[in-house]
């Protein structure tokens, strides 16, 4: 019996230290074998963010009107970890839900299925957020449902009414804007896997998998400021994903405010003339396709408006654009109105452009007190090229040239520029005046406005010829060869012909001819422009020879009122011409409205106290209606404002655009009839405020009309002003 | 047996070593001991200093009451080893007493003290605090050696009669911390009773009853919610707001992926993220141990588990070569309650065991652990000081 207990000690001696070795094998197999797996699970396992989505940033007029506000909504919320704990995995309260909100209980559930699991929809209507993230099934939902849920708590568990922000447009004025504020839209994966790749964690950033982001216009060009950064709630969770705390919360940081240079009712003017335009070439019997109209302030390159025909209703993004719409919006029948006519439209810029040929020939030896002649037509090459309407004026000044925008002096000049290169057989570094005057005025190159859409268009030239044909003279060569055998196959004509062209593109299509020079410096050929960048020419013209990037933003402002950032302009370049040549141009500029082409429309308009310079211009393009320009700055002894209209296929320069023009010269300094009334200003305070808005305690701003918005009087223009502020 | 002759050269070594005050003693125990004791007081430095920088106070505010409480262990123990352990057996119904109206007495609303949601603490003077239940340990382990050996030395095994006293008496004390719902602490209890049992010789289904009992009584107990509800109590108390505990698998969590980085050398002392990121709760307590994993390493963290493992092996050597019963049961006793404490700590601390709220023997801060902790070994010291390795042990 000694041995039994000395046995039992042994046991329980073997069984002590075994439990021992037990827990050197258990570490072992925690930091040795899966010690990876745990330093990983140190990062992603143990932690959950949740993010709270940061309120998005105003944007706002030049004077604080909201032009892109927030509503504020009542979004009903489940969150589905709770439902899930129900042993009718909440089936319940998904009808209760159904009933009260007047929805289908198939759609509830579609919304509450995260993405990519069995039977989801497709987004949006799937979650694709986080599943610790209560998941919106209505939004905009009507304050009383909203009680009768909030009330009876215990009937809706796991349920949540809250008020969140909705973005609105409130459009002051009927205003439009669409495609200078843009849109946002979903992020997409792909935009979440190249910021995990570059190393952004998601703490840090902003993108989440339910955020928006611009994807056009000011919305997009300043989304960094708009979009603010996300709240995050980092809960601590175990292995089956029960939350067990709260480790850490940051509130979210509400967006800033975008203040634009845009004056909200002179946008809604310019876009009500622009239209009127159109609708005068209508009436004409032309098609009246698109049109453009930019309003900038010539002393620093601040757009002060800039319409897009044919545009649409911005508010379609708001609610999640369908597919349909969306298609309409890029469909050439409705005339693309996705695209903005003023920064992207490229059109020739016809004999608006003599500005640029007119500094190009005083700047390359030719006198401006020198006469020109100007005969109805005149032969080039082989070719014969008419004035317009093959109207002669004889011997006549550059000045008159400009008036009455006689088209043979220019070629006259064009022709000899072109030979002094060597003609056909170019010098070694020709000169190429006028191709590098229009780069100068800022041509061919992206105007640089604070938007995502500018497009840099082209100028007609030896260079791009060349750079044309170097891009392009390969398959105009093996055409030239093989011919277009698809083409044969139906019309033998035409692929007879097609190859004619590849032949001689291929073998001369790198020659810069006098016939292209001539048509270059009309404004027509292979120049193409924006209405933008000509605004930005007649600008510099008027301030004196600075080309300003434009800018549609004036500043960056804090939800608190305070600025963040002040938008500056920026000088793009400075044209190399003479003060007596920039002189003598404006100075002719000023006449074509006195007694040129451009006084027709000015009858009438004080111009003895107001000045207006004006330059028209009916671009041709081939097989379609001609293209009315209209170019201006006011007043024109002391320049303020450059005023570019354009209507493709829309008919003449004065016909067309010009009155428009007028009109919003008169709004803007106040002319009525033969008086001139500056607290009748369009602008408030009768000119563009350079101050920012003012925006009070509650982080709404303060604007002209706020009155009328507090004390409803019938005009229905500003009745849903409504908005919420950015601050949460 | 040829271990006899090795250690009688080494008690003769020791007696020519060391001065007659200290014959006997067993080195290799204590110096363990002594050991995990300092580490403890390194990892409590470790896991306490950020927080309580955090807190504005001194960072070194733990490491030296960890400090000061291991010398007054240091002490207590000394005394106890100066001592015959047979007063212990004399006494072992006065200790009992003191237990019993200790665990009472914390019950009584002002007196006891409610600390982090147990109310197992007793106040004194000078902000110093005592939990009876760990006293508790120690007092039940001699009494029950006491009851399954008194007068029957000429018996090999405990009669009936004397199990069933035993395991009565230990019953009143184990209900009184129950009732504190310290419930880790009565499983440690209950199965460091059955280990006495065990070793007493005792016949098996009394053995087997009592392990099914505690068993059951643990279902019993987890049925009826203490577990839950003493540990959200419990984990409130984190020295970090921002954390709000809401069950125990967060700590499990926590303390695995701190052990898990810690890899075969650790992240460097006072160099891990979880543990300095304050991201374990009751770290300096009863996850001190992740520290130890994810700052030491492998290699860091299997030498405590070493050096409680030559605790334990001193420890049994004790109880085998014991000159009467009762040293024997209540060396088993120690031995049981170390080795199952500790496993049950540093189990929690990986996973492979329920969370409750027990401390890691020397190496976790807490005064009343590491006193009656040092004790216990005073105890076993005492017990070996009277072997004479020069004779077969005859146990009766």
């Amino acid at each position: 019996m000694q041995d039994k207990t000395h046995i039992r000690l042994r046991i329980l001696r073997a069984v002590l230290l075994s439990l021992m070795f037990t827990l050197v094998g258990r570490l072992f197999y925690i930091q040795i074998t899966s010690g990876e797996d745990f330093q990983q699970a140190s990062q992603r396992n143990a932690f959950r963010e949740v993010f709270t989505p940061s309120v998005r940033g105003l944007i706002l007029d030049q004077v604080g009107r909201p032009v892109v506000a927030n509503k504020s909504t009542v979004v009903i919320s489940v969150n589905t970890r709770i439902l899930e704990s129900f042993e009718d995995k909440g089936a319940s309260v998904i009808s209760k839900l159904s009933s009260v909100l007047n929805l289908p209980e198939n759609e509830i559930k579609d919304r509450l299925t995260p993405c990519g699991t069995k039977g989801a929809k497709k987004p949006p209507i799937c979650w694709s957020g986080s599943l610790f993230q209560p998941i919106p099934i209505a939004q905009d939902v009507d304050n009383k449902i909203a009680l009768q849920i909030m009330e009876q708590r215990s009937d809706f568990p796991g349920v949540t009414a809250e008020l969140n922000a909705l973005r609105q447009i409130p459009r002051p004025f009927d205003v439009n804007m669409a495609h200078i504020i843009g849109y946002v839209g979903p992020v997409t994966d792909k935009e979440i896997d190249k910021q995990k790749k570059e190393g952004i964690s998601s703490q840090d950033f902003a993108l989440q998998n339910n955020d928006k982001i611009g994807r056009s216009g000011v919305e997009r060009f300043y989304d960094a400021w708009l979009r603010g950064k996300p709240g995050v709630t980092v809960l601590a969770v175990d292995k089956a994903s029960n939350i067990k705390g709260v480790v850490k919360e940051i509130d979210p940081d509400p967006g800033k405010y975008v203040v634009l240079n845009i004056d909200a009712k002179l946008q809604s003017l310019v876009e009500e003339q622009l239209a009127a335009a159109i609708e005068r070439a209508r009436a004409k019997n032309y098609v009246g396709e698109s049109g453009a109209a930019v309003v900038v302030d010539v002393t620093n390159g601040h757009v002060l408006a800039m319409a897009t025909y044919p545009s649409y209703d911005p508010r379609i993004w708001l609610g999640g654009i369908t597919s349909e719409q969306f298609q309409a919006l890029s469909d050439p029948k409705s005339g693309v109105p996705l695209i903005s006519r003023a920064t992207q439209g490229l059109f020739a810029p016809a004999s608006i452009f003599k500005v640029i040929s007119t500094a190009a020939a005083a700047e390359n030896g030719f006198d401006l007190n020198d006469i020109y002649q100007c005969p109805p037509q005149m032969e080039i090459g082989n070719r014969v090229f008419r004035n317009y309407e093959s109207i002669g004026f004889g011997a006549i000044t550059m000045q008159r040239a400009l008036e009455v925008s006689c088209d043979t002096v220019y070629y006259d000049i064009a022709n000899k520029l072109w030979l002094r290169d060597g003609g056909l057989n170019p010098v070694d570094n020709p000169k190429d005046a006028l191709e590098k005057m229009s780069f100068a005025f800022g041509l061919g190159s992206k105007s640089g406005i604070d938007l995502p859409e500018d497009n840099k268009g082209r100028v007609g030239g030896r260079i791009f010829k060349k750079e044309f044909w170097e891009k392009n003279h390969e398959v105009w060569c093996e055409r030239a060869e093989k011919g277009y055998p698809e083409v044969a196959e139906k019309d033998p004509e035409r692929a007879r012909m097609l190859q004619k062209f590849a032949v001689e593109n291929c073998t001369e299509g790198m020659r810069f001819r006098a016939g292209d020079a001539v048509n270059t410096s009309i404004g027509q050929g292979d120049t193409v422009v924006t209405p933008l960048q000509m605004a930005m020419v007649y600008a510099a013209i008027a301030n004196g020879g600075t080309v300003y990037e434009p800018r549609v933003v004036k500043a960056i402002m804090n939800p608190d009122g305070t600025i963040a950032q002040q938008i500056n302009s920026k000088v793009k370049s400075k044209l190399p011409i003479s003060e007596e040549t920039l002189k003598y141009i404006q100075k002719s500029l000023v006449g074509v409205t006195i007694s040129g082409t451009g006084a027709p429309p000015f009858i009438g308009f004080p111009l003895s106290r107001i000045p207006v310079a004006t330059k028209t211009g009916t671009g041709e393009v081939l097989g379609k209606q001609s293209t009315s320009w209209f170019a201006s700055y006011a007043p024109a002894d002391n320049p303020k404002y450059a005023v570019v209209m354009m209507v493709a296929q829309g008919g003449t320069g004065s016909g067309t655009s010009a009155p428009s023009v007028r009109r919003i010269y008169e709004e803007i300094f106040g002319v009525r009839g033969n008086t001139i009334d500056p607290d009748s200003s369009i602008l408030f305070g009768g000119s563009p405020n350079n101050s920012l808005p003012k925006i009070r305690l509650d982080g709404l701003p303060n604007y002209p009309e706020i009155d009328e918005l507090l004390n409803p009087s019938p005009s229905p223009s500003i009745s849903d002003l409504s908005i919420t502020k950015a601050s949460s | 047996m040829s271990y006899l002759s090795v250690n009688k050269s080494k008690a003769i070594k020791r007696n020519r070593v060391n001065d007659s005050f200290f014959i006997g003693y067993d080195w290799v125990l204590i110096t363990s001991a002594l050991l995990l004791s300092v580490i403890g007081a390194a990892l409590v430095y470790s896991a306490s200093n950020q927080r309580l920088q955090d807190a504005g106070l001194p960072s070194d505010f733990y490491l030296q009451r960890h400090i000061f409480n291991l010398i007054l262990g240091l002490i207590l123990g000394l005394i106890v080893s100066r001592f015959s352990f047979r007063t212990a057996r004399a006494y072992a119904i006065v200790i009992y007493a003191f237990a019993v109206i200790g665990l009472l007495l914390v019950l009584i609303p002002g007196v006891g003290k409610s600390q982090g949601g147990a109310q197992a603490w007793l106040a004194f003077p000078g902000g110093f605090t005592f939990q009876p239940s760990e006293f508790t340990k120690v007092a039940l382990i001699t009494l029950l050696a006491m009851v399954l050996t008194e007068k029957r030395d000429s018996e090999l095994v405990p009669h009936d009669k004397d199990v069933l006293l035993g395991l009565s008496l230990a019953g009143i004390p184990a209900l009184l911390v129950l009732l504190q719902n310290d419930f880790g602490t009565v499983m440690i209890i209950g199965a460091t009773l059955l280990m006495v049992l065990v070793a007493s010789g005792t016949k098996l289904r009394w053995v087997f009853g009592s392990l099914f009992a505690v068993l059951f009584a643990g279902y019993i107990a987890s049925q009826l919610n203490f577990i839950k509800d003493y540990q959200l109590k419990r984990l409130a108390t984190f020295v970090d707001p921002t954390l709000d505990p809401l069950g125990a698998g967060y700590n499990t969590l926590q303390a695995k992926i701190a052990i898990g980085s810690g890899g075969w050398f650790g992240q460097g002392y006072l160099n891990g993220p979880q543990t300095q990121g304050k991201y374990v709760p009751a770290q300096r307590t009863d996850f001190i141990f992740t520290v130890a994993g994810e700052e030491l390493g492998f290699f860091g963290a299997t030498l405590v588990i070493l050096l409680i493992g030559l605790i334990l092996y001193r420890l049994s050597k004790i109880a085998l070569k014991a000159p009467d019963r009762f040293g024997r049961l209540t060396a088993v006793g120690v031995a049981g309650w170390f080795a199952i404490q500790s496993f049950e700590n540093i189990g929690m601390n990986l996973g492979i065991m329920p969370v409750t709220g027990v401390p890691l023997p020397f190496v976790s801060y807490g005064g009343s652990s590491m006193f009656v902790s040092w004790m216990a070994i005073g105890l076993a010291v005492a017990i070996g000081r009277e072997i004479d390795d020069r004779v077969t042990p005859i146990i009766r």
